[in-house]
């Protein structure tokens, strides 16, 4: 699996990502710049990164969106190549148009750092085929603005599509309004888009990739798309 | 000249900033407050003269970048 990590200027999980990509899939990530305007060739995987790029100003995510690599990364999405925003990468997906809706201020207005359990939605999918469909996996979550929205046709549509993969939950995989940590629609913390080859999530799951770290519940998200694109190929 | 877009959340959106800040006015003993919203304003100096253009190119500019028109509305004010 080959991976390009785009950085932006305020970025500061692109090191976590490269490190828990080169363990699942023994190949070193390539690290692209935001002004670059296309992707190193042979690219597998682009994976947009957390942490505060361009400070958050306007909106979260919102000036990385319009940065020159993301023309690039759009026609790679239209593509079918395969895409994942982890974060603040999740929110640039969504301010980019690659998926619906928008990450509000957390309902509690706080910044939300600590480990969250997720119920994996289904398997069927590159991006969660390595756990199984009801599974609950432990992951760490760190941000301010992480309340999904959509307005009621998307949140249906994302919901009759089965495009939501990932929920906030309990230990025992139950999903009601305390689980839900930041007041998102749905509980979601991770959808796809329409073709189902980007994703955008709130947790990180390259920060619970290896036994130091405590967990490494991460692992499957990332073993999974290796062994999607091993099968494609 | 010199123009003004203002940026306001769409109604129905829920705004925990502005909630907050009519929490403090209430605490602060400001009376006669019923709800905020919070939003943002850009004051932009425009480089030509011609106030027609003046409206497209702030309208560009709002639906490109200043407001995310999921959860946003905006208005363009052009000062003169």
């Amino acid at each position: 699996m080959k991976s390009a990590v785009l950085v932006f200027p305020g970025i500061n999980r692109e090191r976590d990502m490269a490190r828990a990509l080169k363990l699942a899939s023994g190949h070193e990530a390539k690290m692209v710049w935001h002004a670059e305007t296309s992707l190193p060739n042979g690219t597998d995987l682009v994976v947009v990164p957390g942490g505060f790029s361009y400070g958050d100003y306007l909106r979260c995510g919102a000036i990385a969106a319009r940065s020159p690599v993301m023309d690039a990364v759009r026609d790679f999405a239209a593509q079918g190549g395969l895409v994942l925003g982890v974060c603040n990468g999740f929110q640039i997906l969504c301010e980019s148009g690659l998926l619906p809706g928008v990450l509000m201020r957390n309902a509690r207005l706080k910044f939300i750092c600590r480990d969250v359990h997720l119920r994996v939605e289904r398997s069927d999918t590159p991006f969660t085929r390595g756990y199984n469909a009801g599974q609950v996996i432990r992951v760490p979550v760190a941000h301010g603005e992480g309340n999904y929205e959509a307005d009621e046709d998307t949140l249906k549509r994302l919901e009759g599509e089965g495009r939501v993969l990932y929920r906030y939950c309990s230990a025992d995989g139950l999903v009601d309004e305390n689980t839900n940590l930041n007041g998102a629609a749905h509980s979601i913390a991770g959808i796809v888009s329409e073709r189902g080859n980007v994703l955008g999530m709130m947790p990180h799951p390259e920060n619970h990739v290896e036994d130091i770290m405590g967990c490494t519940d991460g692992r499957g998200l990332f073993a999974g798309l290796v062994a999607h694109l091993q099968q494609a190929a | 000249m010199k123009a003004r877009v203002t940026v306001t959340l769409k109604s129905g959106i829920l705004d925990p900033q502005g909630k907050a800040i009519e929490g403090a006015l209430r605490s602060l003993g400001v009376d006669g407050v019923a709800s905020v919203r919070q939003g943002k304003v850009f004051d932009i100096e425009l480089a030509g003269a011609d106030k027609s253009r003046a409206e497209a190119v702030l309208k560009e500019a709002a639906d490109k970048l200043l407001a995310n028109t999921v959860i946003e509305n905006y208005r363009v004010d052009v000062l003169g």
